[in-house]
């Protein structure tokens, strides 16, 4: 069957540059909702540790919004319901701003940020109540021995998980082409729509997923190896 | 916001239904139920393979999972649904292949949960279930598979909240559930997409996190058992295998 695979029309000059706009709007998209989902997790989490039962209730609510909800359904929030509530101004700005894409990050960012926040909570509980005292009685304010204790010690606990959500996060982009951004799966299915080439296409799609999930696995496994904290 | 609830709460749970086919939410639960109920007995048989001592057995089965987690759930969608039907020689619905595709890609995550239970099984349940003469499968089936799904509980149970997220990826290939549905409501309105998207979000809420609560509940029952010294001890998991969705 490979042998009738025929791959030239696909790498012809104006779809192979559409396939590399695609996967450059996959890394852009993946890099701008993992930076917001990375910041806004670590400050959940970090709020949460602070024992205030109101915070503590509302990053609760707001983690169990977005685990619960389909991430489709949340893109389509965003994305279709958002806007109207905002001026028209706003709305025109928007729109001639690349919107999908502004949203598309949104809606990954801050659903990604409630599995990350989770992760890291989980690290700061698995950090015992020692080192915190530790680190307060050797003259360490709440933020340094937060910032120079806790945290470096709960990232390591928490990698693993942390990496896992990075895939997903990463894998999660896919969905943007249904509100319309032009990342690695829409351009897929609009070279497939131009050449017919069926499977060509969504073989290349495929193997260039896979290719970029395995170094990120791979990537995550080498650093929590590294910046394993050695057994006692 | 209540009135859009009150004069599309048909179509919103059943579709068309009884004038056409089934859809809106009875389809998102019908479609989650028919997935979790082939994907758990395949990834259960997935994850004996992984921890098998055959090779044969073992990398086939690992190389289908880091597929199958490498790749987004909408690529392998429209792989099954425009590759399919070439290769088989006859159209399949887009329904079937739906359920298909989340049966390959639950019964894979499944499988990771399965294999970390297993592996988390003190190792001295196999020994004392093989000197007691109990063969390899007699000791997978009645000592060690028995231990790991108990433990594994929680994790297949929120598993089961992401079989139900997954199947709105049913939009993308036009089955008719909740989300598409949704989808349909709101070109019909056109005016109201916020208050449209919010009910079809807080029905997905109200089902998942009903069971999310149920694997809380139960992962708290576990952890009392355990403490109550009548589980053997299970050595804590840091799961880099586990993948939610």
């Amino acid at each position: 069957m490979l042998a009738h695979l025929n791959f030239s029309s696909i790498f012809a000059a104006p779809n192979l540059q559409h396939l590399v706009w695609g996967l450059q709007y996959t890394a852009l998209l993946t890099l701008t909702s993992w930076l917001l989902a990375a910041a806004l997790g670590t400050a959940m989490a970090t709020l949460r540790t602070m024992g205030n039962p109101f915070v503590e209730r509302l990053v609760a609510g707001y983690v169990a919004y977005h685990q619960n909800v389909p991430m489709l359904a949340q893109l389509f929030l965003w994305y279709f319901g958002f806007p109207t509530l905002l001026p028209d101004s706003a709305q025109t700005w928007i729109n001639a701003h690349g919107g999908e894409f502004i949203f598309a990050s949104l809606a990954l960012g801050l659903c990604m940020a409630a599995y990350y926040s989770e992760d890291i909570r989980s690290g700061l509980r698995a950090v015992p109540h020692g080192q915190h005292e530790a680190a307060r009685s050797l003259g360490l304010s709440y933020a340094k021995s937060m910032r120079y204790v806790i945290l470096p010690q709960s990232f390591r606990i928490a990698m693993p998980p942390f990496i896992n959500h990075t895939v997903v996060l990463f894998k999660n982009t896919s969905l943007a082409m249904a509100i319309g951004v032009a990342e690695l799966t829409y351009t897929v299915r609009d070279i497939e729509n131009q050449t017919f080439k069926t499977f060509e296409i969504y073989l290349i799609g495929t193997v260039v997923y896979l290719a970029i999930s395995l170094s990120l696995m791979g990537a995550g496994a080498a650093i929590t190896r590294r910046t394993r904290i050695a057994a006692k | 916001m209540l009135d859009i609830l009150i004069h599309n709460s048909h179509f919103l749970l059943l579709g068309q239904y009884p004038d056409g086919p089934i859809g809106g939410l009875a389809l998102t639960l019908i479609l989650s139920l028919t997935g979790l109920a082939f994907a758990f007995p395949l990834g259960v048989l997935l994850a004996l393979c992984r921890v098998s001592p055959y090779k044969a057995l073992s990398v086939p089965s690992a190389v289908l999972i880091y597929i199958v987690r490498g790749v987004p759930l909408v690529m392998l969608v429209f792989w099954s649904y425009f590759l399919v039907p070439g290769l088989i020689g006859h159209l399949v619905s887009a329904f079937t292949t739906l359920v298909v595709t989340l049966v390959i890609y639950q019964a894979a995550y499944l499988c990771e949960i399965v294999r970390a239970g297993i592996e988390s099984t003190p190792k001295g349940q196999t020994e004392s279930a093989r000197s007691l003469g109990l063969g390899y499968g007699a000791t997978m089936r009645h000592v060690i598979l028995p231990q790991a799904l108990y433990n594994m509980l929680p994790s297949i149970l929120s598993q089961c909240v992401s079989t139900v997220k997954d199947t709105s990826i049913g939009y993308v290939i036009s089955v008719q559930e909740l989300t598409f549905s949704a989808q349909q409501i709101n070109a019909s309105l056109l005016t109201q997409p916020f208050q449209v998207f919010s009910i079809l979000a807080l029905t997905y809420f109200a089902v998942c996190y009903a069971l999310t609560r149920c694997a809380h509940v139960i992962e708290r029952r576990i952890a009392r058992r355990r403490a109550s010294g009548k589980m053997p001890d299970v050595r804590s998991v840091i799961n880099d295998s586990v993948f939610q969705s």
